[in-house]
């Protein structure tokens, strides 16, 4: 059996018995604790196919953004041919089509996206290729809106309600790529299989979709390996070594964005899986550091250059053009060992060996525990490139163990075992001015919520609003779950992710994610009406559209529990009410505050606010206090997101933080320096 | 007891070792040219916070202090003299770092006055002691008060042996004049107490907030100090310093 070849060496059982990733991870990563000081320069290969990236870089930047376009072939996951950027020098190969930078077709998240976004770079979708997918073949995007309701479309338009993944792909599901790497696909075919037949019997309509897509899915790894035989792989069997590791891996994550241009395409959580293999061929003596090194950091060239079709409105909302291939790296292991690697160090020294990139998006999974040496290395990279972000492992952890990684930015999710419906969010803000005026958008002036009563009087008071804010929040609470629910139910129809499902077990754990932006806002204004004195003003028709707040108040950001806790118990209080609503597919709900960039579009859809924000202002980026707002300091500032409860806000809270490299200390600055008088002493003597 | 703050930062990493509580005091008597806090001159006004209130506030950021610890700085927090000391009281009974950052104005040595910042000192782990001239004439055009004080408060902190990090700011066709710098590294050169020495860059940051005062920014066009003149500015100082210790290494010697 070539199993035997392929895993010599690896100890433990349960993994060879049944797919179980993590259980061969915490038998076989060598745990590292020193510092950096043994990681290896790019090569000579590295460093010249870098050079051409940053060449084809340029003349996509020259061309207005894209370089090119297929307008022809519907991606699927083995439609193109292979691609290479140099093939000679290339260790990792793959590209989604047939060159780099070259923008793959996927149209069934919706045709007219497809095709605007073809267009706004002065490209056409095949006249035949449009036709199919209008008159024969339907989309995601038809199925969501022959469902919405006009309420539904309504608040869609006026922004309470935005994001929404109804014409783009959802992404936000992570493939346990190294199942491919470990297990090889005939292994993983034949446990599809067996799940199937374990699936017979009374044929209701959730057995009969699931069946649908374990075939699907079993078609879909059939696929993967013919993806495999295009670039002269065979990758039926286990990876042999780190090189086939990798690129076995890679396979399976470039099978799906191949089939799925989602919001968020994340890699999971894959630097100890690879280390187990590099460390094993090192101490074999078939590799060497600097070819360690130079496989990392082709790998996540590869990772830097997945590219989708998107059009200008889209950028626009997310700022720019993200893929999201978030690569959870650290946390601790459930046994308290760190879960750091050499190729932790690694990962993050491509930040080094190739220049800072946002993509792919490396997530340090933060533990009071983590070993010294790798807080000071993640810290120094900090610095020295602004590329890392840092989520709480201390928390997660107790949530999902220590085989979870990060979708997008925030959202946490047990490999292979969980995932989750992605579901944007809801605008407090603006919900909280429809509470206001009884239902009517204050920008539009038309009815879109419930003709609820408006508030009346001369001064807003504070219990008055909260009821009626209430009442509100219970309306927009219902109507977002429901809008999501018909998404998800259409994009599992038209738009399945097969093969990143087909890296999953059978029963998987769903998490139906919603989201709310402006909770800064709110608060505020919540804030304002209770310690201050918010007056309203009103135009002709007696619609509320500014407001004149006379006083001071406390402001979300400081560490004051007056305001923080009207923030605490929004969060509370809105998920309560997600809760109470039937979700697609017992989809567990949870909710996230992490509009890292789309603030600013929310923000121009949303009227004067009674926290003296004015209309059009961005919202601050997720949990984020309002910009200069929190006065006393970054802990304080800190201090008040630390307190919004996790429990109520699973799917993550973002802090958007920055501060100038002076203002973290000094450092070894010339200005600063301790005097050794001895040492003085010594010098002036001589 | 209360005292008068201007304001206070969570997260200081500038104004002594470590991750730093800073309370800023209201009111100094000093009026530098080169201010970035003219805010906080006026005595007397704004927010009053007791002690116990600062440290309970205090204590809701330790986890992320350890390595740090407490400053005060202002204005000049020696015009709240009782209030300082009785903040650094408490805090050394909570087992907190201490640091005074001061120009030293106040210091005079009158029994009474003497009586009271000993029992201040006693609370004192650090002081970063801001020299803004080393020239009497100097320094009072720079800063509208004499040096006198501050230099004799710098002698008195040697007698009582605390330690010291030493402030200087570089500021172009004004103090960085080798002369002058030398002059105050050979100053300093008699102090076995100073820990640190911080040459800091004159930079134009407090343009804005003169603006919104409505107030004039005396040192208009006066550009702001490169990182290479602050380096060798420092090298100036070191370099006085050392000749201080020579010569009193020779005086033991003859």
């Amino acid at each position: 059996m070539n199993q035997t070849n392929a895993w010599r060496g690896f100890v433990g059982t349960n993994w060879q018995n049944s797919i179980d990733v993590r259980d061969f991870i915490v038998h076989n990563y060598t745990l590292y604790t020193g510092d950096d000081s043994f990681l290896a320069e790019p090569t000579e290969a590295t460093k010249k196919l870098w050079a051409e990236v940053m060449e084809l870089t340029k003349k996509e930047r020259a061309a207005g953004g894209v370089l090119d376009m297929d307008t022809k072939i519907v991606s699927s996951i083995t439609s193109h041919g292979p691609g290479y950027l140099d093939k000679d020098l290339e260790k990792i190969v793959g590209f989604q089509t047939d060159k780099p930078f070259k923008r793959s077709l996927q149209p069934y998240g919706g045709i007219r996206m497809a095709e605007n976004s073809c267009h706004a770079y002065g490209y056409e979708v095949d006249e035949e290729v449009s036709r199919i997918f209008t008159d024969y073949r339907k989309t995601h995007n038809q199925g969501v809106f022959d469902a919405y309701t006009p309420e539904m479309k309504m608040a869609r338009k006026t922004g309470i309600i935005t994001g929404l993944p109804d014409a783009y792909g959802r992404g936000r599901i992570i493939g346990d790529y190294r199942r491919v790497a470990l297990y090889g696909i005939d292994r993983l075919i034949a446990d599809k299989k067996a799940q199937l037949k374990s699936t017979e019997g009374t044929m209701e309509p959730t057995r009969i979709q699931l069946r649908e897509e374990l075939s699907e899915q079993i078609r879909a790894l059939a696929e993967l390996k013919e993806l495999g035989n295009i670039y002269g792989f065979d990758i039926s069997g286990p990876a042999t070594n780190a090189q086939e590791a990798i690129q076995w891996l890679y396979f399976g994550y470039l099978a799906a964005v191949k089939e799925q241009n989602g919001a968020a395409m994340s890699l999971g959580r894959t630097s100890t899986f690879v280390d187990i293999y590099i460390q094993r061929d090192l101490e074999e003596g078939t590799l060497t550091e600097s070819e360690a090194q130079e496989m990392i950091d082709q790998f996540v060239m590869k990772l830097r250059l997945v590219k989708f079709a998107r059009t200008p409105e889209y950028n626009e909302l997310f700022s720019g053009d993200p893929t999201w291939v978030t690569e959870s790296i650290a946390g601790l292991g459930l046994d308290g060992r760190p879960m750091v690697t050499k190729t932790s160090f690694r990962y993050l020294h491509t930040l080094t060996n190739l220049g800072p990139a946002p993509e792919p998006n490396m997530t340090v999974l933060w533990s009071t525990k983590l070993p010294e040496e790798f807080k000071r290395f993640c810290a120094k990279m900090s610095i020295e490139t602004s590329s890392i972000q840092y989520e709480n492992d201390d928390i997660m952890r107790a949530y999902h163990g220590d085989d979870y990684a990060i979708a997008c930015c925030v959202s946490s999710m047990k490999l292979g075992k969980e995932m989750q419906f992605f579901g944007a969010r809801a605008n407090l803000a603006k919900c909280l001015l429809y509470a206001i005026n009884g239902g009517i958008d204050e920008k539009s002036k038309t009815q879109v919520g419930p003709k609820y009563r408006p508030v009346e009087g001369d001064v807003l008071k504070f219990d008055d609003v909260m009821e009626k804010f209430d009442d509100m929040m219970e309306w927009l609470a219902e109507l977002y779950v429901n809008t999501l629910n018909i998404i998800h139910y259409m994009h599992d129809k038209y738009c399945y992710e097969r093969v990143q499902m087909a890296l999953h077990d059978r029963d998987v754990k769903r998490y139906f994610a919603t989201g709310i932006a402006g909770l800064s806002v709110v608060a505020d204004s919540l804030s304002a009406i209770k310690y201050a004195t918010v007056k309203p003003i009103r135009d002709e028709d007696g619609i509320v559209v500014d407001f004149e707040t006379i006083g001071d108040f406390p402001k979300y950001g400081n560490n004051d529990d007056r305001v923080d806790d009207l923030a605490v118990h929004l969060v509370s209080t809105f998920m309560e009410k997600i809760r109470k609503h039937f979700t697609y597919r017992d989809g567990i709900p949870t909710m996230s505050i992490l509009t890292i960039t789309s603030n600013v579009v929310y923000g121009k859809k949303t009227g004067n606010t009674p926290d003296g924000r004015r209309l059009g202002e961005p919202l601050a980026p997720g949990a984020n206090p309002m910009h200069r707002r929190d006065t006393n300091g970054a802990l304080a500032s800190l201090a008040s997101v630390a307190k919004l409860p996790f429990n109520d806000s699973q799917d993550g809270i973002s802090n958007t933080f920055s501060i100038i490299p002076n203002a973290l200390g000094k450092g070894e600055r010339v200005f600063m320096g301790e005097l050794d008088f001895d040492k003085l002493l010594e010098e002036a003597g001589e | 007891m209360d005292g008068y703050i201007h304001s206070i930062e969570t997260f200081g990493t500038v104004d002594g070792p470590g991750i730093r509580y800073v309370v800023f005091t209201q009111g100094c008597p000093m009026r530098c040219l080169y201010c970035h806090n003219p805010d906080t001159w006026t005595p007397k006004i704004g927010n009053q916070k007791s002690v116990e209130e600062i440290l309970n506030d205090y204590e809701s950021y330790r986890p992320f202090l350890k390595g740090g610890g407490l400053t005060v700085t202002g204005g000049e927090p020696l015009m709240q003299l009782e209030f300082v000391t009785e903040l650094f009281r408490e805090a050394k009974k909570r087992n907190i770092h201490t640091c005074l950052d001061t120009s030293g104005i106040t210091f005079n040595r009158s029994a009474q006055y003497l009586q009271k910042i000993d029992a201040l000192l006693e609370n004192v782990d650090l002081v970063l002691l801001d020299i803004k001239h080393i020239d009497p004439d100097r320094h009072q055009v720079l800063t509208s008060m004499p040096n006198a004080p501050i230099l004799d408060f710098a002698h008195y902190l040697k007698e009582k042996q605390i330690p010291v990090w030493i402030r200087h700011v570089v500021i172009p066709m004004a103090t960085d004049k080798p002369e002058y710098l030398e002059r105050l590294g050979y100053f300093l050169g008699d102090l076995n107490n100073i820990k640190a020495l911080d040459v800091l860059p004159y930079h134009t940051m407090g343009k804005d907030k003169y603006r919104q005062m409505h107030m004039v920014y005396p040192l208009d066009g006066v550009p702001p100090m490169s990182t290479k003149g602050t380096a060798e500015a420092k090298q100036i100082i070191l370099s006085g310093i050392k000749k201080r210790l020579k010569d009193k290494l020779n005086k033991v010697q003859s």
